[in-house]
């Protein structure tokens, strides 16, 4: 019988899950993912997080706490640095800690630390970290390593083309996706910037992205952007920002404003998300030497309800048509 | 040049003479109510209080008409090493007119550190000048720490509530006009015997708390509510885990070396997560080996580093029997409030320690 692997469907799932999931699954593993964000998932993570936490900390309680019992491994990478320059938010490095302070009668987590600020070596010696957990032929595991990475630029290659995450991971699983991505140069662009278990998590993000596409809007992301173009904007911070994902989205923002492409800008924030008030007033700042594209910050926690969520978007909407008629 | 600077307890004292030594003149007020609803207002909701906090004095010493700031920055995850920036394009954005300097750590840079000391010095003074002048008034940071140390011990003691308080207030007059490293030493010694010489109950045992969290609130008596001067007026000991003094020799001028707390903290948190997260975490289970009674967290609400922390610290609690009190301190955090669940603290361990010695008499 195969081991069972555990991964909880939020935070860095929404980045890395095709990578992971192929790497176990060619290692003979059997890669279990939790259940969609649901009430009872937020709930169950609510009642186990410190009240203070942000709500993808609660999330991931609650993820956790859905799996735990079907799994023999849990696998919770510490994400310390992985572009060697940029660090992830002090959440995701004591991640694994607070998992295990908080919630009782866990299977083994799988908790490599994941700091390739270490050198280029590094990354092979954590692989193997990993893959020896299933089995110890170095070959095996390196192979498997190989296979996933290929995987997961195809998986990249979709995003940048304008697939949500969920839809990326079914055309890659072979499914149909019933969707039109054709450019339509007389429809308004918005982009919908946050980060990636934000945006993408249909229960969260209360399905914004597809709710922007039914009201006729052709919504660009973060994903879009090439690490190219992101970079490009960093001169335009007087400090880099210490935080990756973070990083991306002021970056990204930097870029929709610069091109000028784009007819509104909406920034998704979870509450009590440390970084974010940082990007939001970033974003919100530079938003003012813009006067045709116009900004909404959206701030997401627990108790969202879906009606509100769609009456700002909608009304957001019918501000940037109107607009667009007066000119 | 009309300068400004972060106003964080005693070391207010030590910038200010740094300041007026190089030939600027200093506008900074300690932080008041009328500071915070400043920073309040223009900052953005979820910053963090001493954020708020620092805004609203720049925001003050800007209207007075000062045009240089001076303040410090980090390399993260902590986000306060970000607030320089972003509070410069604030300012900036409400049409203020100043110069900046950020000091980064040494190790970051070598040309920008003392790019920056010139910058602030102007040209006048050599290297060998400003490195004196370093010198005493790192001196004098010394100092006052150590007397603030020892009111820690002295405020429970005190025969009448108060009364260290105001020696303490003296004695920071004292060391503030002392001009060379001699006047400090004297001054030093001057100020230790007027506090030691408060009226004291030397029978009294108190309880022992420590203090651990985030640097500025705890440094900041404003910040948290003068919470080592209610407690101690409660008749309790406290022990502060951070100094200025410990902190920017960790800091700036060496690679960050922590290796008692660190160590300590490995169990529970094996990695750094910016701020003081991974210190409290160490510093709670050295002060439960030294005996102390509790510990009280203070953090700034929605600060990451110290949520780390306490998501961690139940455990800690348990496993080496240390109660702590975690408080969160925002704009709207009321000082009853605070005293109130002090107090409720403080009888809880009074009660623990009293059994302990029933149970061993």
């Amino acid at each position: 019988m195969s081991v069972k692997i555990g991964i909880p469907k939020t935070l860095s799932y929404y980045v890395y899950y095709p990578l992971w999931k192929k790497f176990f699954t060619e290692l003979g593993a059997e890669v279990v993912v939790s259940d969609n964000t649901s009430r009872r998932i937020v709930d169950d993570g609510v009642k186990e997080t410190v009240n203070d936490a942000c709500v993808p900390i609660k999330l991931f309680h609650g993820h956790v706490a859905n799996l735990k019992d079907r799994v023999e491994y849990i696998f919770i990478p510490r994400l310390v640095s992985v572009n060697g320059e940029q660090i992830y938010c002090p959440k995701f490095l004591g991640l694994p800690d607070m998992i295990k302070s908080t919630l009782k009668d866990l299977p083994e987590v799988i908790a490599p630390r994941i700091d390739l600020r270490k050198g280029k070596f590094e990354l092979m010696k954590i692989v193997y970290q990993v893959g020896s957990i299933i089995t110890k032929n170095p070959l095996q595991i390196y192979s498997a390593f190989k296979e996933a990475k290929i995987y997961f630029e195809e998986f990249n290659d979709l995003l940048k083309e304008g697939y949500t995450v969920e839809e990326a991971l079914k055309i890659l699983e072979g499914k149909e996706v019933d969707i039109n991505l054709e450019e339509n140069s007389s429809s308004l662009k918005v982009a919908v910037l946050g980060y990636p278990y934000i945006v993408y998590d249909p229960y969260v993000s209360v399905n914004m992205i597809q709710k922007l596409r039914g009201l006729g809007v052709e919504v660009v992301t973060t994903d879009m952007l090439t690490n190219q173009e992101l970079n490009n904007q960093k001169q335009k911070l007087k400090k880099d920002l210490f935080w990756t994902f973070s990083g991306e989205v002021v970056k990204a923002g930097y870029h929709y404003y610069e091109s000028g492409e784009i007819d509104g800008l909406i920034h998704v924030t979870a509450f009590g998300c440390g970084p974010d008030f940082m990007v939001d007033k970033l974003l919100e700042l530079a938003a003012k030497d813009k006067e045709e594209i116009a900004f909404m910050a959206l701030t997401i926690d627990e108790h969202t309800g879906e009606a509100g969520i769609v009456t700002r978007l909608e009304a957001f909407v019918d501000m940037l048509n109107l607009r667009r008629k007066h000119q | 040049m009309k300068v400004t600077f972060p106003y964080m307890g005693t070391s207010n004292i030590v910038f200010r003479s740094v300041m007026e030594e190089l030939g600027h003149e200093v506008v900074v007020k300690k932080p008041s109510k009328r500071t915070l609803s400043l920073g309040t207002e223009y900052a953005p909701e979820f910053a963090c209080i001493p954020f708020k906090i620092l805004l609203g004095t720049y925001l003050e010493a800007l209207e007075e008409g000062a045009d240089l700031i001076v303040t410090s920055g980090g390399r993260g995850p902590c986000r306060a090493g970000h607030y320089a920036q972003l509070q410069e394009k604030i300012l900036r954005d409400l049409g203020y007119d100043f110069e900046m300097v950020v000091f980064e750590a040494l190790t970051d840079s070598f040309k920008d550190f003392f790019g920056n000391i010139r910058r602030v010095a102007g040209s006048d003074l050599s290297w060998w000048q400003i490195f004196k002048l370093i010198k005493k008034e790192w001196y004098r940071l010394m100092v006052l720490d150590d007397i603030e140390r020892l009111t820690h011990k002295v405020r429970p003691r005190e025969l009448e509530k108060g009364m260290t308080t105001k020696a303490f207030n003296k004695a920071q007059k004292i060391v503030a006009v002392a001009e060379t490293e001699e006047e400090i030493t004297r001054a030093k010694e001057k100020s230790l015997d007027l506090v030691n010489d408060v009226p004291q109950d030397i029978n009294y045992e108190p309880l022992k708390i420590g203090i651990i969290g985030e640097i500025y609130v705890v440094l900041e008596p404003f910040a948290n509510l003068e919470l080592e001067r209610t407690l101690g007026e409660m008749g309790v000991e406290v022990d502060r885990s951070i100094y200025l003094t410990g902190w920017t020799k960790d800091h700036t001028f060496f690679l960050p070396k922590k290796d008692e707390v660190e160590e300590a903290a490995k169990p529970y948190l094996d990695q750094l997560v910016g701020g003081h997260g991974l210190d409290s975490v160490g510093n709670t289970i050295l002060y439960a080996q030294d005996g102390f009674d509790g510990v009280i967290q203070l953090a700034p609400f929605t600060c990451i580093p110290e949520i780390v922390a306490k998501s961690i610290l139940p455990e800690v609690s348990k496993d080496w029997n240390i109660p702590f009190l975690t408080i969160f301190l925002d704009e709207k955090t009321g000082k009853a409030g605070v005293t109130t669940r002090l107090e409720a603290f403080v009888d809880l361990i009074a009660k623990k320690r009293d059994k302990a010695r029933d149970r061993i008499s």
